[in-house]
């Protein structure tokens, strides 16, 4: 479907945010279930164990964990194809699952090892590949948005048909650069897909209190002649919908796309965060209704698209990959002193 | 009855061409009429009349360069009254011309001070040296590497169709098309970091400043992405990016629109940051920047645009970065400077000569990474090193060569470093107190005697 209007403004309806999910029409095939499932399950056991190692003094300085967000990356990766930039902030390590670089690089640069995806030197926030397009892995809030439309920038360039898919939350949208962005993005025509995942809290302050219109941040496009949609980002199912338009939007060179996924993070801003600013019971609601990996799991099921059996198959390789990824973070050196002096520059 | 006089177009123009005339004598001119076109070397502007009358006089003919800024050019009115004598209006008259080589009649001593060391790079010998300005150079050098290489592109504010504020990339939209040659949205932050992010993705890209004063609302993304993701990234991710424009002082526009950035991006490791002074060195810097893996900040000079010098004609001059110029060989003292600092270290150079003083003259041209060996070979010869740049005098390129001579070369040392330096106040605009608060060749000279005590 080409999009062709200058505007999509969809904004979730009332049976899509806020009431129980559907949970039988699936709209996804078996294998995308599946996938959906595992790559989510990854992240979220992945996440859970980098916040154990965290807890035990192998990860240190800032820790941002992507608990309850996973539908949306593992949904626009659905969206993609090889070759497709992607670009977000410094709640990164789903994107970096979800892109296909190795758990134990990941977790290894989060315990500042040898064998860290940035040799040790970038930590949780900063770590990149280029072999997988995944550029990053930013630290200050909102840089990343012209750095996405920079990629985007390239592809125009050199002629391609790649889309670059620049992530950010609903604290950066409240970034001057970010419009910037838009307005660039929009009269150059850039193929940069512009995600908000509004998980409602901008570190402890939440949308109401920071941000003009809160209901809606995708449409701060609108003054840019942005499309944008609004999208329930706990259902990995509407993410790679939304994402397939807004790619094909894209690719047809009609210019940039923003979607702002609604979603919800379960643990704090980072590890250091008591989360006093919500309720128990408001995070309780969303684990219970809306957790992304149990509406596929329920999908499967309910579907009979895999038994019980065959999913815990699934857990146990999970967990088999995380614990050996935390078991190499943990048992990897350091870097060598020497490696202090090295990367500042390319050589000439 | 009022003469016209030869407006200043731009705060740095000192003479301009008076292209065309656009009435007669004998014209009836009213005010608000054009009566002339007049070329600078940023652009071609109309002039108005302000006064009403008869055009009584054309002083100045059509196609004159060169005529000075408040040269009278045309009388309106009555032609048998003079023009009034007028105030003349204050100027600051700070510019150094371009270094002449030391006159004899000035020259006490010996012509040793004449002595040019060997070019840096060498130069092939029967090489050809072309006159260029150092705007040329700019340009020659991006316009080469564009033809070179198809990754290499220029953004910025007024680079394409407005063909540069200060004329740097005049005719390349017309050779490179829009795809290469791209206007930008005044969004500094913005376009800065999708520059940052093209050249992430493998893209060359030369970001304009109009000046480098609007590069402060980009300096996150020149210093925390484009200078820091390559260490962060284990080696990965290699920015190659040129960040240029004018920097520094320029004349009359005060304290927001004058401040010399060397220090402050100096002190950024991941960065390359260069500053030149001559055309030459424009030009082979430029080219080296541009080929450069890594980001880096080529600080220019709006004064130093219009000045003229030798520049070598060959296919592909490269200066290579990172290397010291011995601009003129001495034994006395050694003169340390960089960018329009040579500016006031040549002509001290030249006063001292003529009183018999012997300065070597180092141009750094680069100020990261820093040519320290070359500065101390000189000053184990001399003994005695004033250091000079426009910039605020404390945490400044001058402190850090002051703290490196110290270290490497304390037991050389006759007298300690002295430094010469802009004030340590925002740029006044009032003309008489921003020509106090930029350094001058007497301040240097100063400084040269008291590190000789004499």
């Amino acid at each position: 479907m080409a999009v062709k209007s200058a505007y999509i403004t969809r904004k979730l309806g009332k049976g899509e945010k806020g009431e129980k999910p559907n949970l039988t029409n699936s709209g996804f095939s078996t294998e995308e279930e599946l996938h959906a499932y595992r790559e989510m399950l990854l992240i979220r056991r992945f996440e859970e164990k980098a916040g154990q190692l965290y807890g035990m003094g192998f990860i240190g300085g800032f820790c941002h964990l992507y608990i309850g967000q996973e539908a949306v990356v593992v949904g626009m990766q659905m969206a993609q194809k090889e070759g497709d930039q992607v670009i977000t902030s410094y709640r990164d390590h789903g994107h970096m699952l979800a892109c296909g670089m190795d758990p134990k690089g990941v977790m290894a640069e989060l315990t500042g090892r040898r064998g860290g995806l940035s040799k040790g030197k970038g930590g949780s926030m900063h770590m990149f590949s280029r072999e997988k397009q995944f550029f990053g892995g930013h630290g200050i809030v909102g840089a990343q948005v012209p750095l996405g439309a920079g990629l985007a920038f390239a592809n125009k360039y050199r002629g391609n048909d790649h889309v670059s898919v620049a992530y950010f939350g609903d604290g950066a949208a409240n970034q001057g650069q970010v419009y910037e962005t838009f307005n660039m993005a929009s009269i150059w025509k850039l193929p940069c897909i512009f995600i908000i995942e509004n998980n409602r809290y901008a570190m402890g302050t939440s949308a109401s209190r920071s941000t003009a219109n809160p209901e809606q941040l995708g449409a701060r496009g609108a003054a840019f002649g942005i499309p944008f949609e609004q999208v329930d980002g706990m259902d990995v199912r509407a993410v790679k919908e939304a994402g397939e338009r807004a790619v094909e939007h894209c690719r047809a060179g009609e210019g940039p796309y923003i979607l702002e996924m609604m979603t919800y993070r379960y643990r704090g801003h980072s590890m250091s965060d008591p989360a006093k600013y919500r309720s128990k019971e408001e995070v309780q609601k969303m684990r219970e209704e809306h957790d992304p990996i149990e509406q596929v799991k329920a999908r499967i099921l309910n579907g009979k698209l895999a038994n019980e059996d065959e999913l815990k198959k699934i857990d146990a390789d999970i967990r088999t990959v995380v614990t050996e990824a935390a078991e190499f973070a943990q048992n990897d050196p350091e870097p060598d002193a020497s490696e202090l002096y090295t990367d500042i520059y390319v050589n000439a | 009855m009022p003469s016209i006089l030869m407006p200043a177009l731009s705060p740095t123009m000192e003479e301009g061409k008076l292209a065309k005339w656009l009435k007669n004598v004998g014209d009836m001119v009213k005010s608000g009429d054009v009566i002339a076109e007049i070329e600078t070397d940023k652009a071609t502007m109309e002039v108005e009349a302000v006064d009403e009358g008869p055009l009584s006089a054309i002083l100045v003919p059509e196609g004159t360069e060169n005529v000075k800024v408040n040269t009278p050019i045309a009388v309106i009115g009555e032609a048998d009254a003079a023009p009034a004598p007028k105030a003349e209006a204050p100027r600051a008259e700070r510019v150094e011309g371009p270094p002449e080589p030391a006159q004899e009649k000035k020259v006490a001593a010996p012509a040793v001070v004449a002595t040019q060391s060997a070019p840096s790079p060498e130069v092939p010998e029967g090489t050809e040296m072309v006159s260029m300005t150092v705007r040329e150079a700019i340009r020659s050098a991006m316009s080469e590497e564009m033809r070179r290489d198809p990754d290499v592109f220029l953004m910025g504010e007024e680079v394409g169709q407005y063909q540069g504020a200060y004329k740097i990339s005049q005719g390349m939209l017309d050779e490179f098309g829009p795809k290469r040659v791209i206007d930008t949205p005044i969004t500094e932050h913005g376009f800065t970091g999708l520059a940052v992010g093209a050249a992430f993705a493998g893209l060359k890209p030369i970001v304009e400043f109009m000046t480098f004063n609007f590069a402060m609302q980009a300096i996150d993304q020149i210093i925390n992405s484009a200078a820091k993701t390559l260490y962060m990234s284990g080696g990965q991710m290699g920015c190659p990016i040129v960040f240029r424009g004018a920097n520094g002082a320029a004349a009359r526009v005060a304290a927001q629109h004058s401040q010399d950035y060397a220090a402050w991006y100096g002190a950024i490791p991941g960065l390359k940051v260069v500053m030149p002074y001559t055309a030459a060195d424009a030009k082979g810097l430029m080219k080296a920047a541009i080929r450069d893996p890594n980001p880096v900040v080529f600080l220019e000079n709006e004064i130093l645009y219009g000045k003229s010098f030798e520049v070598p004609k060959l296919d592909d001059w490269i200066v290579p970065i990172g290397k010291a110029r011995v601009a003129r060989v001495g034994r006395h003292v050694t003169i340390v400077s960089f960018g329009i600092g040579m500016t006031y270290a040549t002509a001290a150079a030249d006063k001292l000569a003529a009183e018999g003083i012997e300065a070597e003259l180092i141009d750094l041209r680069t100020i990261r990474p820093l040519d320290i060996p070359t500065v101390i070979e000189s000053v184990k010869k001399t003994n005695r090193c004033v250091v000079v740049e426009e910039g605020y005098p404390q945490f400044s390129v001058t402190s850090e060569l002051a703290a490196q001579i110290m270290t490497h070369a304390f037991d050389y040392l006759d007298a300690p470093v002295a430094r010469v330096a802009g004030k340590d106040v925002p740029m006044p605009y009032a003309a008489n107190l921003e020509k106090l608060a930029l350094p001058n060749a007497d301040e240097v000279v100063a400084a040269a005697k008291a590190v000789l005590y004499v």
